[in-house]
């Protein structure tokens, strides 16, 4: 891991770390995270964002896709982005 | 039961109860099962698939030492095809660099080493295994080198809380993701080894303090969970996130538990998957039905505004010391039992920490206890 705290921006670029999964369970129909012993059930919005974290676009990118795809203003879309993607860096979950 | 519990998260795979360290606060029974008992290679492939259609996300491979299972390879690989997510729960002595790279290629996620102190002498005294420590260490770099994610288990207790500090140090060294500050919990092993091992409450308070403040200062970092001995608790843990709620445990022969420790309660029948699935034993099986939801709990658990948080806390430490694993666990400050095990437990923290028996087949039966072993005891 890191050896200090990751703060994300627009211009990072997220990605899921070794040993955390984001997956499709097809029995309970449900996207999880999957980490060392660990389980997140993210809610729907989440999981919008979490499908556009390839490790290849940047949070700014991100933003301006689902601002589109929800007709959402993209500043607002941006910080609850951003927000929402440092908490689970902070958890360990996602890199940039 | 009035409706099918939701289907469970994970599966806890004990592959064997074979070990070559003897830690005396093991979490497996009393009563180890030998090799002759344990599940065939297509046997647990088959339980594997089962576990994935079920909805299971997470399997767990421990044992015992998993890793003296040679069929480990085939079991990752089956694991993986199937979609579910592995964990390597081990102590890592019986591990090289290319069978982990193999075990990493296969699919396997996450590796936990387990560690019984930060000082090489004493970690070997405990865990019963000369030069023990010294493999872990090796062993935990080659599992970054391998990529994949880190745990670092230390388990802690009176002989080696003095040293939580420098277990945190070692995580961050090692480049793990994940610290587990694990408190012995008291059951089987460790509840015969008692006097051992429970530190006093003001020992508790101080690693309490050096857990907080290196969460905040490594927040990011490191995470870091903590576990305290229920004994110093003032609400009960949420034991296995409930009875029958969330995971279910094999032992080596298949026999499906409820928690690794439940064997330690008399009269609970247990089903094995050699005779049942998966699904129907989680559905039916009296022994997860025994405690599952509320019904079951009596007061004042019943009227408790905490019950579907803590789901009563944890029955094999109710039964441990109470006798009667359907009371209230003594864990929680409103059970009528909590204070006196309360001051069970500092009394017995105040005195000399006495003598420990080794974890082996047998042994506690034994008067004395064993000196270091090279080899594996079984």
């Amino acid at each position: 891991m890191a050896d200090e705290r990751l703060v994300l921006d627009e211009a990072s670029v997220p990605d899921f770390p070794r040993g955390v999964k984001f997956r499709f369970n097809k029995t309970k129909k449900q996207w999880v995270i999957l980490a060392p012993e660990r389980l997140l059930e993210p809610d729907e919005i989440a999981v919008e964002v979490l499908k556009l974290c390839d490790g290849k676009v940047s949070i700014s990118t991100i933003s301006d896709s689902l601002a589109e795809k929800f007709q959402a203003p993209v500043e607002t879309i941006l910080s609850d982005v951003t927000e929402m993607l440092q908490d689970l860096a902070d958890k360990g979950f996602l890199v940039a | 039961m009035t409706q099918s519990p939701d289907a469970p998260l994970a599966l806890l795979a004990e592959l064997t109860h074979r070990c070559p360290l003897q830690c005396p606060y093991c979490s497996n029974p009393l009563e180890l099962e030998r090799a002759s008992q344990e599940m065939d290679t297509e046997s647990w492939k088959r339980v594997i698939t089962e576990a994935a259609e079920l909805g299971m996300h997470q399997v767990h491979f421990s044992g015992g030492e998993p890793t003296v299972r040679k069929d480990l390879e085939d079991l990752i690989e089956h694991a993986t095809d199937v979609g579910l997510y592995t964990n390597l729960i081990t102590s890592g002595v019986l591990l090289d660099e290319d069978r982990l790279r193999k075990l990493a290629e296969l699919g396997l996620e996450h590796v936990q080493v387990s560690f019984q102190d930060t000082e090489t002498e004493n970690a070997d005294r405990i865990g019963g295994y000369k030069g023990g420590h010294v493999k872990k260490i090796a062993i935990s770099k080659k599992v970054r080198d391998a990529g994949l994610a880190l745990t670092i288990n230390a388990v802690v207790h009176r002989q080696n809380i003095e040293h939580v500090k420098d277990f945190i140090e070692m995580a961050l060294e090692l480049d793990a993701e994940r610290l587990e500050v694990a408190q012995v919990q008291y059951y089987g092993w460790a509840l015969k080894n008692r006097a051992a091992f429970i530190p006093t409450y003001e020992q508790l308070n101080a690693t309490t303090k050096i857990v907080e403040e290196a969460r905040v200062r490594l927040k990011g970092i490191l995470a870091i969970d903590y576990v305290v001995p229920d004994y110093y608790a003032k609400r009960p843990k949420t034991c296995m996130g409930g009875w029958g709620r969330q995971f279910m445990n094999l032992n080596p022969s298949g026999k499906a538990l409820p928690c690794h420790a439940a064997e330690s309660i008399p009269g609970l029948a247990f089903d094995s998957v050699q005779d049942h699935s998966l699904s129907w034993i989680w559905e039916n099986s009296p022994a997860f039905q025994q405690y599952r939801g509320t019904a079951w709990m009596p007061e004042p658990c019943q009227s408790c505004e905490r019950k579907e948080l803590d789901w009563g806390g944890c029955r094999c430490q109710a039964f441990a010391l109470t006798g009667n694993a359907g009371n209230t666990d003594p864990a929680c400050e409103l059970s009528p039992l909590h204070e006196e095990t309360f001051g069970l437990a500092m009394k017995e923290a105040s005195k000399e920490a006495p003598e420990f028996i080794y974890r082996r087949i047998g042994s506690d039966e034994e008067a004395d206890a064993p000196v270091f072993a090279d080899e594996p005891a079984e």
